[in-house]
């Protein structure tokens, strides 16, 4: 089992959870996070006043797929959450020791 | 506290018990003589003008004239009440929301207490002396309306209204004028010197100076200073008050070095609305009539407010390179500062003049100015309504018309009434602050100011 941990535009969310559903995906978790790479920030001006604005909104989705899944969702999440501009996000891919789910206490790929 | 309160009972007594006299001495011997004088005037072609509140006939009181001042008042009540708190609450930390908030309405509740207590006699009746109002209205005593006999009273101000609503116009003038000096000082001061500080200063600056223009026999209006709706009164007052307090008081903690942006500035933009709709009461109000000059002073409100926000835009947009929200609703408020004084004796074009300048100067006081000079105006009290106020008092010295007003602006005139306000309202909040400052404290711990205001003060707080 692979667990896919995505960062990508907050606004590319629904195109992700779309293209991730189409090849199969049962269930994932969203996260709205802060963060900075190569995009960098910003600079806002209030009355003069200037601030940086070293961390950009992020939006971090994290799925639980078997392995054999895991290359279909990561290619599924690179073509939906692709559009050509630095900022785009990253996707980290680590294994997975367990997973369990709580209602029926079934474990590893029956849990997913 | 209990040295505080102390000071303040001396200095009410201070002030009250010399006109006390005078006015006892005056208020005997005035029905008579009024009764005197009334029976020969009766003939007379034009009696003599009243100079004081008196009672009258309720047919004399104008059914328009008094249903646009009671619509007025609500209008001006408006801008503190939600207007200024929600201005100046999207303008702080979210950690100091409630507490801005707080200090508005606060504010609008202690300042009725004395304005009942004896705030509108010392303002707006005429005293033993040119710089202070007497005790004639103390309590809002003798103020009344008698249904059987078909009497009301009205102010010698306001004929046609009764005085009720006079007093209360009058006193939402009041309420917000301590309310704008919070800008400066936010996010830093504690709520129970603030209340002090505020209460202190309504009494001994806010009424005096009211007094001084407004009422005829102050000095200022003896000498011509013209201030239709409180460009001296109000913002040039509250503006250097704000100065003061944001000196004494020192830097927020972490200024220029940690980022310190406004939390929402949807507030502040449904602030500035409300208080540029509430400004037409506070200007077109003051004619304290539903008669031309207010129309004509609502005009120049809407169109210098107008041109205010859209110079401040303009030069944010060239100088910073974009055009802000905050800039758009910052240069609004400027507008309606500077148009204030004017409105009433000022046409359209005149208006226009007054926005652009105040909008463009204002936006580098608070922006250029205010880095320079180091100081901490944090929500540009000081910049927006003081600069404001002096371009408004100043250009309606030059742009005031005879066809309209009735008077002839001069600029020198205006600047007695400027530099007057400046100097005692300067010099008397400078020592109120020093003196809470050296006995209750006027600061929050740095510790419950990095907290913030809304849970060290009040024990609540925002998600």
């Amino acid at each position: 089992m692979k667990l896919i941990t995505a960062i990508i535009k907050p606004f590319k969310l629904d195109d992700v959870r779309k293209a991730i559903g189409d090849v199969g995906v049962q269930g994932v978790t969203v996260t709205e996070v802060r963060g900075f790479g190569r995009q960098r920030g910003h600079t806002e001006i209030y009355r003069g006043a200037e601030y940086s604005v070293e961390f950009v909104p992020k939006t971090k989705i994290e799925i639980a797929v078997a392995d054999t899944l895991a290359e279909q969702v990561i290619e599924a999440i690179v073509k939906s959450a692709q559009s050509g501009k630095v900022g785009d996000g990253k996707i980290f891919v680590v294994d997975l020791a367990q997973a369990i789910r709580i209602r029926t206490g079934e474990r590893d790929a029956s849990a997913l | 506290m209990i040295n505080m309160s102390r000071l303040l009972i001396i200095g009410v007594l201070a002030f009250s018990i010399p006109s006390a006299w005078a006015d006892d001495a005056a208020s005997a011997a005035a029905p008579a003589a009024t009764e005197a004088a009334a029976a020969p005037a009766a003939d007379a072609a034009t009696p003599p003008a009243p100079t004081e509140p008196q009672l009258i006939g309720t047919d004399k009181i104008s059914g328009g004239d008094t249903a646009w001042m009671l619509t007025s008042t609500a209008l001006v009540l408006m801008m503190t009440i939600p207007g200024l708190a929600l201005f100046y609450g999207g303008m702080v930390r979210k950690k100091n929301v409630l507490a801005t908030l707080m200090q508005s309405f606060a504010v609008t509740c202690v300042v009725t207490l004395l304005w009942w207590l004896i705030g509108y006699s010392w303002a707006f009746t005429p005293g033993s002396s040119a710089y202070l109002g007497g005790m004639s209205r103390f309590l809002m005593n003798g103020m009344t309306v008698m249904k059987d006999a078909n009497k009301v009273t009205v102010s010698h101000l306001a004929l046609t209204i009764p005085e009720t609503v006079y007093a209360m116009f009058q006193l939402t003038f009041a309420i917000i004028t301590p309310a704008l000096i919070a800008g400066s000082f936010a996010d830093r001061m504690k709520f129970s010197s603030m209340l002090v500080f505020m209460s202190v200063w309504s009494l001994v600056v806010y009424c005096p100076i009211a007094h001084w223009v407004w009422e005829p026999s102050g000095w200022l209006a003896v000498k011509g200073v013209l201030d239709y709706a409180g460009g001296t009164v109000v913002h040039i007052n509250a503006g250097i008050a704000g100065l003061m307090s944001c000196l004494v008081l020192g830097k927020r903690v972490g200024y220029n070095k940690e980022a310190m942006p406004p939390h929402n500035l949807t507030l502040t933009l449904i602030g500035a609305s409300l208080l540029w709709v509430g400004w037409f009461g506070f200007n077109a109000g003051s004619a304290v009539a539903a008669d031309g000059r207010a129309g004509m002073a609502m005009a120049a409100t809407q169109i210098a407010t107008a041109l205010a926000a859209l110079g401040w835009m303009f030069a944010e947009w060239v100088v910073k390179g974009k055009p802000s929200v905050l800039g758009i609703a910052s240069g609004a408020v400027a507008g309606l500062v500077a148009i204030t004084p004017a409105s009433g004796f000022v046409g359209p074009t005149s208006a226009v003049i007054i926005g652009v300048v105040a909008g463009v100067v204002c936006f580098f006081a608070a922006t250029s100015l205010k880095t320079a000079m180091g100081y901490d105006d944090s929500l540009d009290a000081f910049g927006v309504h003081c600069i404001g106020g002096i371009i408004g008092a100043l250009l309606t010295g030059v742009f005031a018309s005879k066809e309209i007003s009735g008077a002839d602006g001069s600029v020198i005139t205006q600047l007695w009434g400027v530099g007057t306000t400046l100097i005692y309202g300067g010099v008397v909040s400078f020592i109120i602050l020093k003196v809470i400052d050296m006995t209750m404290g006027l600061r929050v711990t740095e510790e419950e100011e990095r907290e913030g205001l809304d849970i060290s003060l009040h024990g609540e707080h925002v998600e």
